[in-house]
């Protein structure tokens, strides 16, 4: 019966073209719009990690003085030196790692590239294995390499591309800052989305090159990202180990989501050793935060994105409410031939399938067009300003939803209009022939 | 007119009535919103930075780890570009405004140690400062050749005193309303007071409503010659010598000292419009959505009302038969359109407004201007007016003899 039902639907549309169209025009913009808005929130709303996600939390810890303190605020949302190193030696998560962003001169092998500032991310051997960082050739530097600010360095493909030809590059040795440093690893295509760990660098600067923390601090190598300082810094660099700066990222990996009080308690009590130390003089205020719960404080997802999204549902409502009143009217149109079918026995049964099958392939229709119009929608976000245009992609569980949603919405947007096709009287209806 | 056999008429197509109705109610409510929008990023937009953007030039260069003395280098910069042809003025400042850096500070006077705080963005300039920004002064004077200080000697003292500063007018009226803020002190920087020796009429935060620290628009200048590592160069010059003043001075900085890399040259007009890139971005995507809207609707609207003109092809030829003239056939039909757009329209201001409500609350947008209303509601009752006339001509056109043939 169903083959039958779209036979009849095919030919309802070549009789009432203009209308037809019409109608697939609005569903596959509405889509389109829909999807298009849809893949940019996925984007930006994901999580980057979702394997580990809860088990990887940021650390904050309120090192600030009292001047414009307010109880109950935010603390300073990096770590200074001092608590990031000391935090480090504790080793009381199962991994961790502090780390920051940079800007960094790489200085070719060859003379015919010209030396140019590379972002970078001077980190601890943790790193790799907490953010499983995929390697291509190598590994990470171990503990040891930390500890004795060896000159290693781990590079991207894409770096290793430019410098390498993409060859096995272990071993080599690539200049940054006028500093040789051996390269120990190479990383795969890797970015993850948003860049979690660190959003201070803008969204689309992924590092090329990582050095450990260490060996960039005894260099006196130079960092980017965001620095809060307070109080004086007595004539030091804002970087030095006793500087009154917050600029170091800290986050912890633990054995599972509920270690999390603990380990809470136990941040606590290291504030409380340095308010007795003298060194913190605010009460203790300290964050720990998952990946998902760290992007929602950050701000990960623009308004605009979600602005967009819901204006795009707006749209497609418009669309479904054009698309009932005029599947309505092509429908009632055709009351004689309902009252034809139903006086040769057809129940009212199969009359609302029948329009519900041809308001399912207008969906169909519509769903192909929004496809369309969606990867069109998304080119355009590709070329737009947006700082995380290059990041948008479509992928098949989105493309799927797609069709779902166009299927899902012209059926139901044909519920009324059959629901009243299959109430028509046949005796009027022929009665007027 | 004849608005009760219109209402009659529309009673036997109730469904279809309020399906126009409820699609005319959701276009009006969601295009006064997207209008206020638009209007709203316009105004961001139009945001005034205070400085001549059209002549100035902006110059980003870092050192790849070379040994030279980085306050010598920028002086030697900085000679050779101020003698560049067409150059009117240059200065190495730490932040320029839509670029990549931001300082801030909190900045009190010294009452006590307890008096209220504002967070200021701190400008940090070398000579020719003011000239190049192109700020204009309403009280005081510039900073005095004798005043400006090398940043690098101040990093090292372990208490060292900035004496002068500038503070725009924003700043100048909450430190000190109603009086001169000239000759007073401020705490901005260090832990030593500066006296306030100029006030600027504006000079804004260099991220304009996009950072956490830009409060109330508090800007000060401090005359610390800084270095080409912390800073950019920014040059003034005529609109039209832009380019060739970038590649000459990219080529001087190149040639004092060719380890370093120059990393950017910009325009600050260029700078402008990658900064509100987006904004513009949702002006246009507002736009392209109100007016897919709208042709939406009047399609539904053209579609429907064809769709009742073949239904009520008797009625029709019956009233042509009656004397009825073509054009009262049309005002009919029009008459009809009119009707169930105001009731749309109606729900749709109300929804607007409601509508409104929630994005004041999740987006922090300001209460819809009444203004919006009559203007969603004009260009509704427009859109359906043009709608149905290719219908309704297609009704009048009908023949009397229509009402006999079925």
């Amino acid at each position: 019966m169903l083959a039958y039902y779209f036979d009849l639907a095919l030919r309802s549309f070549k009789s009432a073209r203009a209308l037809s169209l019409l109608m697939i025009l609005a569903l596959g913009l509405g889509i389109g719009a829909c999807m298009t808005t849809l893949t940019v929130y996925k984007v930006l709303a994901g999580d980057p990690i979702p394997h580990k996600s809860d088990r990887l939390f940021n650390v904050q810890i309120d090192a600030g003085n009292m001047i414009g303190y307010e109880s109950g605020q935010e603390p300073i949302f990096q770590l200074s030196r001092f608590d990031a190193e000391a935090l480090m030696r504790a080793r009381h998560a199962k991994r961790q790692v502090m780390m920051s962003g940079a800007n960094v001169p790489v200085q070719p092998e060859s003379t015919s590239i010209k030396p140019f500032f590379s972002v970078a991310r001077y980190a601890t051997t943790d790193f790799f294995a907490m953010f499983d960082a995929p390697f291509l050739y190598g590994s990470g530097w171990d503990a040891q390499a930390d500890a004795s600010e060896a000159r290693v360095a781990v590079i991207t493909s894409e770096l290793n591309e430019k410098l390498f030809g993409g060859e096995n590059s272990v071993g080599r040795e690539v200049q940054i800052r006028s500093v040789a440093f051996r390269i120990v690893g190479v990383l795969k295509a890797w970015k993850p989305v948003p860049h979690f760990y660190d959003m201070t660098m803008g969204m689309t600067e992924y590092e090329q090159v990582l050095l450990p923390f260490s060996t960039a601090m005894g260099l006196k190598f130079g960092t980017s990202g965001n620095m809060d300082c307070w109080g004086s810094s007595n004539g030091q660099g804002p970087r030095e180990m006793n500087s009154p700066c917050a600029w170091v990222q800290y986050w912890v990996e633990l054995e599972s989501a509920d270690q999390a009080p603990a380990f809470f308690d136990y941040l606590v009590q290291y504030s409380e050793e340095q308010r007795r130390a003298g060194r913190f003089e605010r009460p203790s205020n300290v964050r720990l935060r998952n990946v998902v719960d760290w992007l929602t404080f950050q701000k990960a997802l623009p308004s605009d994105v979600r602005l967009q999204v819901w204006l795009a549902f707006g749209f497609l409502l418009v669309c479904l409410t054009n698309t009932v009143g005029l599947l309505l009217a092509k429908c009632l149109r055709r009351s004689g031939e309902i009252g034809v079918r139903r006086a040769l026995g057809a129940t009212k049964r199969d009359v609302f399938a029948q329009f519900l099958v041809e308001a399912g392939t207008i969906g169909v229709a519509g769903g192909a067009l929004g496809l369309v119009l969606a990867a069109l929608g998304l080119w355009l976000v590709q070329h737009s300003p947006a700082e995380y245009a290059p990041l948008v992609r479509m992928d098949w569980p989105l493309l799927s939803l797609t069709l779902l949603l166009a299927l899902a919405s012209s059926l139901i947007a044909g519920l009324l209009p059959a629901w009243r096709a299959a109430n028509v009287t046949p005796a009027q209806q022929l009665k007027t022939q | 007119m004849d608005i009760l056999p219109i209402l009659s008429t529309l009673r036997r197509h109730k469904t279809a009535a309020s399906l126009i109705v409820l699609e005319i109610a959701l276009t009006s409510a969601i295009v006064c919103n997207a209008l206020h929008l638009i209007s709203q990023r316009i105004d961001t937009l139009n945001h005034d930075s205070g400085l001549p953007e059209s002549e100035l030039v902006v110059i980003g260069v870092r050192g790849t780890g070379g040994n030279a003395d980085p306050d010598e280098l920028t002086t030697r910069d900085l000679t050779a570009i101020r003698q560049l042809p067409g150059v009117k003025s240059a200065t190495l400042v730490n932040q320029v405004i839509y670029g990549r850096n931001s300082n801030n500070t909190d900045v009190r006077r010294p009452a006590d140690k307890n008096s209220p705080r504002y967070s200021s963005s701190l400008y940090a300039v070398g000579e020719q400062g003011l000239d190049s920004m192109g700020l204009k002064l309403v009280a005081g004077r510039d900073f005095k050749p004798e005043e400006y200080q090398l940043g690098t000697e101040i990093d090292k003292q372990a208490d060292p005193t900035v004496g002068q500063v500038i503070i725009n007018r924003a700043l100048a009226e909450k430190l000190f309303p109603g009086e001169s803020p000239l000759g007073q002190s401020i705490y901005g920087y260090t832990d030593n007071p500066s006296v306030v020796v100029g006030v600027v009429e504006r000079l804004t935060h260099p991220y304009p409503g996009k950072s956490r620290h830009d409060n109330e628009g508090f800007s000060m200048l401090l005359p610390l010659r800084g270095t080409f590592r912390g800073g950019d160069y920014l040059v003034r010059t005529e609109p039209a010598q832009r380019d060739a003043v970038m590649k000459a001075a990219t080529a001087v900085i190149e040639r004092n000292d060719p380890s370093r890399i120059v990393t950017n040259t910009k325009t600050l007009t260029d700078m402008h419009a990658s900064y509100y890139a987006q904004d513009r971005a949702m002006v246009w995507l507002m736009g392209g959505v109100i007016v897919a809207l709208m042709v939406v609707t009047a399609f539904g609207i053209v579609g429907l009302a064809s769709f009742w003109v073949q239904q009520r092809t008797r009625m029709i030829g019956t009233r042509r038969a009656m004397g009825a003239t073509k054009g009262q056939i049309l005002r009919y039909f029009q008459l009809e359109n009119f009707l169930l757009s105001t009731v749309g329209i109606a729900i749709g201001m109300a929804g607007a407004f409601g509508l409104s409500l929630v994005l004041m609350a999740s987006y922090e947008m300001p209460r819809l201007p009444l203004l919006y209303l009559p203007i969603g509601a004009l260009a509704l009752w427009a859109l359906g007016q043009i709608a149905v006339l290719a219908p309704a001509r297609r009704a009048a056109a009908l023949p009397p003899v229509a009402a006999l043939r079925s």
